[in-house]
């Protein structure tokens, strides 16, 4: 539930992802060009306008959303914003909050033995790269 | 000409038909590519936030090595390799203080500070070579061959490290112009396949696949060409649920078909969704389906 008062709060998500992604989330105006081009939106339980909108506003849904895991930083939302935001740098900086209390998304231990054998290494690796700390 | 090449692990073992047409390309255009001595991983995905320096080590190391052995300039097949090796070469010569610090860590000889030119085949072909140039040789025309070019992300996006216009590339079409093909096009060339996300969430890339080869099947298209190996292992593999799945090839296979080299370059032994009965069809290839496959 949010809570709007009239005396500030410390912002402590938008800190820590404004540090790590290195991007001004307070540029975003909205416009939803980032949802309407990620292949992967229809997947999505909150789309990404809505994760800044809710970060911008002290709300930390977005650290427990799907978003953030089904973003491969196919870089297509950045190329269209026309705020010229890094997206992918603000869902990484959120998977690296995450992944960082030593929580893995993905349990390599568990992956399918077949997987394992067919994939090319580069899918694994890049998975590996997005989904474990 | 000579070039130094980087070949990375996915061309070694999945991809194995990408490295020996492109080789085989390359040497048909008399271009001598020295595998570079002592290759690590570049790192596959570019560490996207702040303090993640550790992970830009990889593609410095590669630098560093390339740097000892003399190349001015690489050439890579892979996009994956590509992107990753570009996109840390800008973040070097960007980011000097953290460049130093990676230099210090990496206890090299020389220092690297981002001199490197990084090449993709693509455009090492169409502006090293030109696509004109591949067209005299051309000696059994792709007529009548309807392709789907498909781009994905990482040779177009981000921006500062593209190949081609960002929304709306043609490098691949063009060379398949110049090797006597016609090209079917969609937006949905420069969509992402659904990449990492086949090792734990296959849906994910069934779903993304089945609509891009769909569609282009309605636009008319007898198959795919691409050049990531991902890319590639994904439409291959994950079209087994489709009535009529369409062929996937790299580009350099197709080169390989319309110069006339050696049929044992092509590699389809390796594909999961069989181009022999297309090419066979269309006779763009007589062999023996036993002797391929």
């Amino acid at each position: 539930m949010l809570k709007i008062t009239a005396k500030a709060q410390p912002n402590e998500l938008l800190a820590k992802v404004a540090e790590l992604s290195g991007q001004n989330l307070f540029a975003c105006y909205q416009c939803g060009t980032c949802s309407a081009s990620c292949p992967f939106a229809p997947e999505m339980d909150l789309l990404p306008d809505k994760v800044i909108r809710q970060i911008t506003l002290g709300m930390t849904d977005p650290l427990t959303s799907k978003t953030i895991w089904l973003c491969a930083s196919c870089y297509l939302c950045v190329e269209r914003c026309p705020r010229d935001i890094d997206m992918a740098k603000i869902m990484e900086a959120l998977r690296q909050i995450h992944l960082r209390k030593n929580v893995d998304h993905v349990k390599v231990a568990q992956l399918p033995e077949i997987i394992l054998e067919e994939v090319p290494p580069i899918a694994l690796v890049a998975n590996f790269r997005k989904n474990t700390g | 000409m000579q070039i130094a090449y980087y070949p990375g692990c996915t061309l070694k073992s999945s991809a194995q038909q990408y490295e020996s047409s492109a080789l085989a390309v390359l040497k048909a255009l008399e271009i001598e590519p020295q595998e570079m001595k002592d290759w690590n991983c570049c790192g596959v995905v570019h560490a996207l936030a702040s303090d993640d320096i550790i992970h830009h080590v990889a593609p410095t190391r590669v630098f560093t090595q390339l740097q000892q052995q003399g190349s001015a300039n690489v050439v890579t097949f892979c996009d994956m390799c590509y992107n990753s090796l570009a996109q840390a070469n800008i973040f070097l010569k960007q980011e000097p203080q953290k460049c130093e610090t990676i230099n210090e860590f990496l206890e090299s000889e020389h220092k690297y500070q981002g001199q490197i030119e990084i090449l993709h085949l693509l455009p090492f072909l169409r502006d090293k070579v030109g696509f004109e140039t591949l067209k005299k040789k051309v000696k059994h025309p792709l007529k009548g061959l309807r392709l789907f070019p498909y781009y994905g992300c990482k040779l177009l996006r981000p921006r500062e490290i593209g190949i081609d216009d960002a929304e709306d590339p043609t490098i691949l079409a063009d060379l398949m112009h110049a090797l006597g093909a016609e090209v079917i096009d969609d937006p949905l060339k420069i969509q992402c396949c659904g990449s990492h996300h086949v090792v734990d969430q296959q849906d994910i890339v069934v779903r993304q696949v089945e609509k891009i080869i769909l569609r282009v099947q309605e636009r008319g298209a007898d198959a795919v060409v691409l050049s990531c190996p991902l890319c590639m292992f994904n439409f291959d593999s994950k079209q087994k649920q489709l009535l009529a799945p369409l062929p996937i090839f790299y580009f350099t296979q197709l080169i390989c078909i319309a110069l006339g080299l050696e049929k044992e370059a092509l590699g389809l032994h390796y594909h999961r969704t069989n181009p022999l009965p297309l090419l066979q069809e269309r006779q763009f290839l007589q062999v023996k389906q036993e002797n391929m496959l």
